[in-house]
């Protein structure tokens, strides 16, 4: 016999998904003041491969890296908390004097190389070049030198007597981070996307217009495997949005397009993939065609499920699940913020139609998430396909107080605790977002904050 | 709001003669925003050129959507009614002119600037226009107020803000089309032309009444066509980095 307690048990991380969930508010960083520092706008949120560290890049250049605490499981009321553990300035403000142009530092995005040994690895990425930092962890200096004194100075050799050997004592645990490649100079447009093969040697980078080949250890040379440049400038009409490997075969990759397309490249067919394997593209619905037709259609995000057997993509108003075995429609499609659609001429007109959603699998591949407007996020169960629309605010601020649903009202009577669309704050936006690859703990993004949110525990 | 297929009625249920001039705008209410998003594009379009190193998605998808919009109104074919200018000035909400982008190019290659086009009150129906008949339609006889007067203020400095623009555009007086390209070089004259869809080097005069249901003399789709490339090179300059 099954009661309520059994729904609840915190064995089965994956009890049925987003809306058996209870999601908590766990914790907030960032600044608290409404005036945002550009510089702290948070651009990429990662999560490495054990869920243990959790990456965001920020506008002005830096890495944060925050450790969850290792908590004792059998008492925990709540899983570890996430602490700072190292931050660091990525990547620095560049001019390109052939162009006069100015080359932000913004981080786009940061991957983690999976652990190989007691150093973290990641990438990170700004428009034009990418870097491999090593994170690792000091806790011990060696002590005892015989011409240097504890605080540097060098010893006057005459004052020598004895000789003694050095020995490593604890220290205070110091995290450093450094540059262990540069990988430069090889996109002439903006990367958008990186992407670390399942070989774990390579890795490949996007910008609109290219995507290059890059092996983690060689830095002065990479290869380029699509290139959609036309001849003719004037003739460009599409860009690539997004890319990124099977996680499965180190040969497959696919990258997303401006007009809503999906390629899928086999590297062993050809050196240049310019020839796709499969094209995934859902045929236009007539009957909503628009002038922003192909803008809402353009593609944000797409990522890989962890099976590889799906994928997912984000466009403006929509997430759409793919079988890789069928290119001709997605094989679920679920609606963001439909309510938009009547808006799309103001949302053109002060820009957030070109904003650029990603999108999320939790560890299981049973539920996806991804943001919306008013520090709106959803999340869609694949099984039970029911969906729930969360917020990131301050208000729900007490560790472990669970978070209310929301729901906007398209038109006609607002119900009492309903939002209406012409209420929401369009400035208030949610990009990033990403999913603890084994437990139920997720990273939001809102401009300027980071949100932790976890199930309900007991 | 912008769906394709929308069908345009002639518009016979108003009563009074207003009522028939509003029911003409009613019917190019659908032109006016389509007008308005090609001007929004378009300005759009140069902001983003303004911009230190413009989103190359973002220049593209606008590209995209002025080359739509063009098509559809050569594909139009039938180059609807327009409210005429005694409709008084068109709503202020207007977005401004391809003049900008006339300037931009013009910037960018340091020839004059373009005179104020005095875009807020020259309305849709300007640019659509039938394009009528080389015989010179008869002047709307409002035009002589709308000369322009003053100094053409908008000449000015290429990073103009959307703010100062649309001031600057409040201000003046619309004024009717053969004074605004009385002295624009023709290159760029066709550039506006190719972009508002009107003809390349026709003198166009503002249709007035039922004229404008008229249908359309078989230039405009041939010239325009031609002029589509002038687009593509308008757009090579946008969105070359």
């Amino acid at each position: 016999m099954y009661s309520k307690l059994h729904e609840n048990n915190l064995n089965f991380p994956f009890t049925g998904g987003g809306n058996d969930i209870q999601w908590c508010f766990s914790q907030v960083k960032g600044a608290v003041d409404d005036d945002v520092a550009e510089a702290d706008i948070i651009s990429t949120v990662e999560f490495n491969h054990s869920g243990e560290l959790l990456a965001t890049g920020d506008k002005g250049g830096r890495v944060v890296i925050f450790q969850q605490e290792q908590e004792n499981k059998i008492q925990s009321h709540s899983r570890g908390e996430y602490n700072v553990y190292s931050t660091f300035q990525s990547h620095e403000p560049e001019f390109d004097y052939l162009k006069s142009l100015e080359i932000e530092e913004k981080i786009n995005k940061i991957r983690w190389l999976p652990q190989k040994n007691a150093a973290q690895f990641l990438l990170s990425t700004n428009d034009k070049t990418i870097k491999l930092w090593k994170i690792s962890e000091r806790d011990k200096r060696p002590e005892g030198y015989n011409l240097k004194e504890e605080d540097g100075r060098y010893r006057d050799p005459t004052t020598v007597t004895t000789l003694r050997v050095p020995v490593f004592r604890p220290m205070d645990l110091m995290v450093e981070a450094s540059p262990r490649r540069i990988f430069a100079n090889a996109h002439t447009y903006h990367i958008n996307s990186i992407s670390i093969n399942s070989d774990y040697e390579t890795y490949l980078s996007a910008d609109d217009l290219r995507i290059n080949l890059w092996h983690l250890e060689i830095t002065d040379r990479s290869f380029n495997i699509v290139d959609i440049k036309p001849a003719n400038m004037e003739e460009l009409t599409e860009v690539i949005t997004a890319a990124e490997f099977h996680p499965n075969s180190c040969n497959t990759f696919v990258y997303s397009s401006s007009k809503g397309t999906i390629r899928l490249c086999d590297m062993r067919a050809s050196a240049l993939c310019d020839r796709h394997s499969k094209l995934f593209e859902e045929p236009e619905d007539p009957s909503n065609r628009s002038f922003f037709s192909e803008i809402i259609s353009s593609i944000s995000d797409v990522k890989f499920s962890h099976s590889g057997r799906y994928m997912m993509t984000r466009d403006y108003l929509s997430v759409k699940i793919w079988d890789l075995n069928m290119e001709n429609r997605p094989v679920e499609t679920y609606q963001v913020h439909e309510y938009l659609r009547s808006k799309l001429c103001s949302l053109y007109e002060n820009d957030c139609i070109f904003d650029k959603f990603e999108c999320c699998w939790n560890g299981s591949d049973s539920v996806v998430m991804t943001g919306s407007y008013n520090n709106f996020f959803r999340m869609f169960d694949r099984n039970t396909k029911r969906d729930i629309t969360l917020e990131a605010s301050r208000e729900n601020n007490k560790p472990r107080t669970v978070l209310k649903p929301r729901k906007v009202c398209a038109s006609g009577k607002r119900k009492k605790d309903e939002i209406s669309v012409d209420s929401l704050d369009f400035n208030k936006k949610i990009l990033h977002t990403a999913w603890h690859p084994k437990e139920n703990i997720i990273a939001v993004a809102t401009t300027n904050n980071l949100y932790i949110f976890q199930d309900k525990v007991n | 709001m912008f769906a394709r297929g929308l069908k345009r009625k002639c518009v016979g249920h108003e009563e009074d003669v207003e009522g028939a001039l509003a029911g003409l705008k009613t019917v190019s209410s659908y032109s006016l925003q389509r007008q308005s998003l090609l001007d929004m594009s378009l300005v759009k379009l140069q902001l983003c050129h303004m911009l230190v190193e413009p989103n190359l998605c973002r220049s593209v998808l606008i590209a995209n959507t002025v080359r739509q919009i063009q098509e559809e109104m050569t594909q139009d074919g039938t180059w609807r009614a327009v409210a005429p200018q005694a409709a008084g000035r068109a709503p202020l909400d207007r977005l401004v002119s391809t003049e900008i982008l006339c300037r931009a190019a013009w910037e960018q290659e340091g020839a004059c600037p373009a005179p104020g086009l005095g875009d807020g009150h020259t309305q849709g129906p300007v640019s659509d226009l039938c394009p009528v008949t080389s015989a010179q339609a008869p002047r709307h006889p409002q035009s002589s107020v709308w000369e322009m007067d003053g100094p053409r203020e908008n000449r000015g400095s290429f990073h103009k803000s959307l703010d100062q623009i649309f001031e600057t555009l409040e201000t003046k007086n619309p004024s009717c089309m053969e004074e605004l390209f009385s002295d624009v070089d023709s290159p760029y004259y066709d550039l506006d032309t190719v972009l508002t869809g009107m003809m390349g080097g026709a003198r166009p005069g503002p249709c007035e009444g039922l004229e404008g249901l008229a249908p359309a003399t078989p230039g405009p789709s041939a010239s325009c066509k031609s002029d589509l490339g002038e687009l593509d090179h308008v757009v090579e300059i946008l969105v070359e980095t």
